[in-house]
């Protein structure tokens, strides 16, 4: 199984980078763009096929080092 | 008085750290391995040093915080061992929560390299009392990510309590209330982005970082 680990900064953290591409996007041209906010991916490779058991490790994993609570959230999502 | 100077893979103010000690106590600093699973029991003063531990991987700080050393670090903090660190010791000391806050990307979103003027917040703090009425040092900053950041609550009670000990004069990387140095609540943590070990010799362009080692010191 796959784990597919998104972490993000809290909404109302201010997140220069993606202000910085934003701003690049609109000198590009890419009027549409309002805003932008970087974050990262992580998969991870899991043994066993247990979709439940994997989530609540992988949230245990994100609480204990893959993301700062206090600046980030996550989301994960499990694929076969 | 015996202290210790925290060596991950990729610290680089190590041995400025340790010669800020020695400078300070007149004696060697033992240098600890991240490895190692224990600070020896007669260690009085712990410093966390700059650097770029493990290239910044995941978060600044976040891999060196789980090591083997930071766990029993953690754990004699709590019971009161002076702790400091400065610049990747800071984001260190964050990310086991032993600080509250983070340390965010340089609001201007590049690395600042200067030599930084702070104002002493609170001077009777065990890291700033040896300062009298000092009321400005200057400390150089090096960091790509030293925007201080915690919640409006968090800022309220550092500053309320009196844990906010350094403040910038010219804040240079957007630091939440220019905030450039903490402490925990029972004022034997610290830490900070500016490098007081980075002043302590004429050659360094200051000697200010001198007397904030000797007020810790002092004050064991």
């Amino acid at each position: 199984m796959k784990a597919i680990v998104h972490i993000g900064l809290k909404p109302g953290v201010l997140d220069p980078q993606g202000r910085a591409i934003a701003r690049s996007l609109t000198d590009l041209g890419f009027d549409s763009v309002t805003g932008a906010r970087q974050g990262k991916v992580i998969e991870l490779d899991i043994k066993g096929n247990d979709a439940e058991k994997a989530r609540q490790d992988v949230t245990d994993m994100c609480e204990k080092l893959l993301a700062n609570t206090v600046i980030e959230s996550y989301r994960i999502d499990i694929e076969n | 008085m015996k202290t210790a100077v925290i060596v991950f893979p990729a610290s680089n103010c190590d041995r400025d750290a340790a010669m800020a000690l020695e400078k300070v106590t007149g004696r060697k600093a033992e240098m600890i391995w991240h490895r190692e699973t224990e600070i020896p029991s007669d260690i009085d003063f712990v410093v966390i040093p700059g650097g770029f531990s493990y290239g910044d991987y995941l978060r600044c700080g976040a891999i060196a915080s789980r090591s083997p050393i930071v766990k029993d670090i953690v754990a004699k903090a709590e019971k009161g061992l002076p702790v400091a660190g400065f610049c990747n010791g800071f984001q260190i000391l964050a990310e086991t929560g032993l600080l509250p806050g983070a340390l965010m990307r340089n609001k201007g979103l590049k690395f600042v390299c200067r030599p930084e003027r702070l104002t002493i917040a609170n001077g009777n703090s065990r890291y700033t009392s040896a300062y009298g009425n000092t009321k400005e040092v200057v400390f150089p900053v090096a960091h790509h990510d030293g925007n201080y950041y915690a919640d409006d609550k968090t800022l309220n009670i550092l500053e309320k309590e009196g844990r906010v000990i350094f403040k910038y004069a010219d804040n240079p990387n957007g630091s939440a209330r220019d905030i450039a140095g903490i402490c925990n609540d029972h004022g034997n943590v610290f830490g900070m982005m500016p490098h007081p070990e980075r002043a302590i010799d004429p050659l360094h362009g200051g000697t200010d970082g001198l007397t904030f080692f000797k007020s810790i010191i002092e004050s064991i």
